[in-house]
């Protein structure tokens, strides 16, 4: 895409500075400037200033911090521009959602949950004076739900938010910022907590409305693929200074600062390039092979059929992990329905599927943490009780969960030391030096300096608690290691390092993975196979050049359309 | 997040508060009086606690003696130790008792959850001074009973506080992990829940404490606590209460006590609240943080 050759700037940030009450700058400086029909993507990691910067063009900062210096100000169609910063806070009120309007990231958490959409639409309408008449008010609400493609009838109108999609909660979002014909739209990572296939469509949504309507779009998000399908200028934040700003194919194809060539470089890739080492699957994995009869007996067994390279010893080994059957249902909701897995040691199996799949069901079942499921779960031949209170401390040992968010999974009570330890308490009767000494040892191997066994998790970042967690996970040398979206509460440069390390101990191990994701850009850096799961069933499976390059059912065929791509 | 200092306890940020040191030292003044006058009284005043010492309202020390010519002063320095020993006691015994049985039942969940809640709802609908004197009419006036029946009514005002702090951290992925390892459920209680809901338990524990010291007290001047000829403030409220124009200082000094002791444990308690709302505040800005990655 092309930058809009137009010279005068709706949006212009100068030189703006915001500090925390405490005198920590936060903003150091940042100047943007957004033409007519234009979308500006300001990207940074968590903690850069992108959002500080983003909200400062509504005039807002957030609690604890103070605006310092320079200036944003916006030039509605052609008029003599206002600054938003200098505005008083009445003017500054008219001027948010008529001239510059916020589009946030949990749209179910900014729809009035008690108000029609059609009401809360209308609102806003109101509010701005929009239209001289309820009649005209309700025929631009009609409109702009159009313009979003919505449906616009009565009945829709008249539906709260509990009754729409996350995608269409995100849309009635974008109606509602659009509805007074805003000059500048701000958009705080509105995709963030969406399906790729939503994804898809809000961006498209996005891109078609501030064309049609020549809207200066600021659009927030640490996602480099999204930004390169839709913005036509990216400024790169980092600790709250601007260090690079160009147009999209310069910055993503050529970056010239180190930083934005290393955020470049963290994405991973579909074709296998960026981010992680290649996964050298022909020199280390074992290739998975089908176990005959299985594969005969269900047209879902999640395995390779295609590859015969494995010896006679791997065939008659029994796999790793095996699940066959599992159903698990929440009343008369199914949320598994047969399914059928196998990983074998050394091996990677993809686990891939959008929210409400059943993937993390699915890998709670398997690590005892899920409700009792009808089906077998069985690890090296010998099937696990349902509950890890009735599993042997073999079993117990031999699968380890490493879960989502480091923020949450780690005691924030507990040393670092303490938390990786407690599987070695319970499974084993090593005395505490012996402990001790695992846990350095373990704390290394996951690349954490063991000087830091003795902090409390709020010490660490993000990255070196997900070590840490994995650390947990690899401490009692487990055959099966459940990773269930590992990746996804990180920021971009830290996922590359916890992917690369994954597969590096999966190498030296030798251990089983069942990598759960939904993000299918990951398949070539990770795994050896791919079991797509989609509402409860694995509808593909197979290896991952199989999958990604002749993918056989729609549903795969349509996720790898929608993912965007740099 | 690249903080490298530990993070202050709970208790350190809430004495860092103004009203934290205010209550503090309101407390330690009456809790030294408390627990040295009964070794320094005698000496001091040349007087004990219950023998007789002259006339009556014959002023026979600083703050004279009472209708039965004991000296105040004495008696006062000696009354308070019973008092704060059975409300310390009292409130350790609710605290304990309401923490174990809310974290069983928040954890728990079911029927279990039930079953404890519905019965602490039974106890909770008795005012808790009514309950009290329920019990000691028909057991009698017995320490242990005081302490006993207190403690009791206490727990299951913790133990709603107790369950619904549990209920918000049993769900976090790092219980999960000690399920992951089959740790037995009072282990995952008293390990990797309990830590977690101090901050709650402390604000608790310091309301408890007030309340406590007021319900012994109070038990006390309506003659069912401490009896005489035993030196006990609430006691010494109900004996002197008759000349209280004549002789002030009597219930004075005693009441004072009361006052800047139930004052000086609610300040602790408000600097406690305020410390964990702002502790729970920090988490909450984080998690919109995290979020936002």
């Amino acid at each position: 895409m092309t930058a809009p050759t137009t010279v005068a700037h709706t949006l212009v940030a100068r030189d703006l500075r915001v500090d925390t009450v405490t005198g920590q700058p936060v903003l150091n400086g940042v100047s943007y400037e957004i033409a007519p029909g234009e979308v500006l993507a300001l990207v940074g990691e968590s903690g850069s200033g992108k959002t500080t910067a983003g909200l400062a063009a509504l005039g807002h900062f957030r609690r604890g911090l103070v605006h310092s210096g320079g200036d944003v100000s916006v030039q509605p169609g052609g008029a003599a521009p206002v600054s938003v910063l200098a505005a008083g806070e009445r003017e500054r009120r008219s001027l948010r959602g008529s001239t510059v309007a916020y589009i946030p990231q949990d749209p179910a958490a900014s729809l009035n949950p008690a108000l029609r959409i059609g009401r809360q639409i209308c609102e806003v309408l109101e509010t701005h004076g929009y239209g001289a008449s309820a009649a005209e008010r309700s025929a631009r609400v009609v409109e702009v739900l159009a313009e979003v493609g919505l449906p616009a009838d009565e009945s829709y109108r008249r539906r709260y938010p509990h009754e729409l999609s996350g995608g269409q909660q995100q849309r009635v979002g974008i109606a509602m910022a659009f509805a007074c014909r805003p000059s500048v739209v701000v958009l705080d990572e509105p995709t963030t907590g969406l399906d790729v296939t939503t994804q898809t469509l809000v961006l498209r949504t996005v891109a078609t409305l501030t064309a049609e309507h020549d809207t200066a779009a600021l659009y927030i998000t640490h996602d480099l693929a999204v930004v390169a399908t839709i913005a036509h200028r990216v400024a790169v934040l980092r600790r709250g200074e601007v260090v690079e700003c160009g147009s999209t194919e310069e910055v993503l194809r050529a970056p010239s600062h180190a930083y934005t060539l290393e955020l470049v470089t963290a994405v991973p890739h579909l074709d296998g390039t960026g981010a992680a080492a290649p996964s050298a699957s022909g020199a280390h994995v074992v290739e998975s092979v089908s176990d005959g009869r299985h594969a005969a007996e269900r047209h879902d067994v999640a395995s390779g059929s295609g590859s015969a390279s494995a010896s006679n010893g791997d065939r008659e080994r029994p796999p790793a992990l095996s699940v066959s059957d599992l159903s698990v249902s929440y009343g008369d909701h199914r949320v598994l329905h047969d399914v059928a897995l196998e990983v074998r040691a050394g091996e990677c199996l993809m686990l891939l599927g959008e929210s409400g799949s059943g993937k993390t069901t699915l890998s709670q079942c398997v690590a005892g943490l899920g409700r009792p499921h009808a089906g077998t779960v069985s690890v090296s031949g010998s099937p696990l009780a349902a509950s890890t209170q009735r599993r042997t401390a073999e079993q117990l040992r031999a699968v380890q969960y490493v879960f989502q968010s480091p923020y949450s999974s780690l005691n924030p009570r507990k040393t670092i030391a303490q938390s990786v330890e407690l599987p070695l308490r319970t499974l084993t009767d090593l005395d505490a030096a012996a402990r001790r000494e695992r846990v350095t040892e373990t704390l290394e191997r996951v690349r954490l300096d063991p000087a830091l066994a003795d902090r409390l998790p709020d010490e660490l970042s993000g990255g070196q608690r997900q070590r840490a967690a994995i650390a947990r996970g690899l401490v009692t040398t487990p055959d099966v290691l459940l990773c269930d979206e590992v990746t996804s509460a990180l920021d971009v440069s830290v996922q590359a390092t916890i992917v690369d390390l994954l597969c590096e101990l999966r190498r030296e191990l030798g251990m089983a993975m069942l990598f759960v994701t939904h993000n299918i850009a990951l398949a070539r850096h990770v795994a050896d196979r791919i079991a797509v799961l989609r509402g409860g069933e694995v509808v593909e499976s197979g290896t991952v050049d199989e999958v990604l390059d002749s993918p056989s059912h729609e549903y795969t065929r349509e996720l790898l359309a929608n993912t965007p791509r740099m | 997040m690249t903080a490298t200092t530990t993070r202050p306890t709970l208790l350190r940020r809430a004495l860092a508060l103004p009203q934290a040191k205010i209550g503090l030292a309101l407390t330690t003044v009456v809790v030294a009086v408390a627990l040295l006058g009964p070794w320094v009284g005698p000496w001091l005043t040349g007087h004990d606690t219950t023998g007789f010492a002259g006339k009556p309202f014959q002023s026979g020390g600083i703050a004279g003696t009472d209708g039965l010519g004991r000296d105040v002063l004495t008696r006062f320095l000696a009354g308070g130790l019973t008092l704060l020993i059975y409300a310390v006691l009292a409130t350790a015994l609710g605290l304990v008792l309401g923490a174990a049985l809310g974290m069983v039942a928040g954890y728990s969940g079911g029927r279990l959850d039930s079953l404890i809640m519905r019965g602490s709802d039974v106890l909770l609908s008795f005012p808790q001074l009514v309950f009290a004197l329920l019990a000691i009419a028909m057991i009698g006036p017995e320490g242990w009973l005081l302490v006993l029946v207190i403690g009791i009514t206490h727990a299951p005002r913790v133990a709603r506080v107790a369950r619904q702090s549990t209920v918000a951290v049993k769900d976090a992925d790092f219980i999960r992990a000690a399920r992951m390892y089959a740790l037995p459920r009072r282990r995952i209680l008293l390990r990797e829940v309990l830590p977690n809901i101090t901050g709650p338990l402390m604000v608790e524990l310091g309301l408890r404490l007030t309340y406590s010291i007021g319900y012994v007290a109070s038990l006390s001047f309506l003659g069912l606590g401490i009896q005489p000829p035993t030196a006990d403030w609430g006691l010494m409220i109900n004996e002197n209460r008759i000349a209280l124009v004549v002789e002030p200082w009597g219930v004075l000094l005693p009441v004072l006590a009361i006052a800047v002791l139930t004052v000086g444990t609610n300040l602790i308690t408000d600097s406690l609240a305020s410390a964990a709302a702002r502790s729970s505040d920090a988490t909450t800005s984080h998690t919109a943080k995290e979020a936002s990655a």
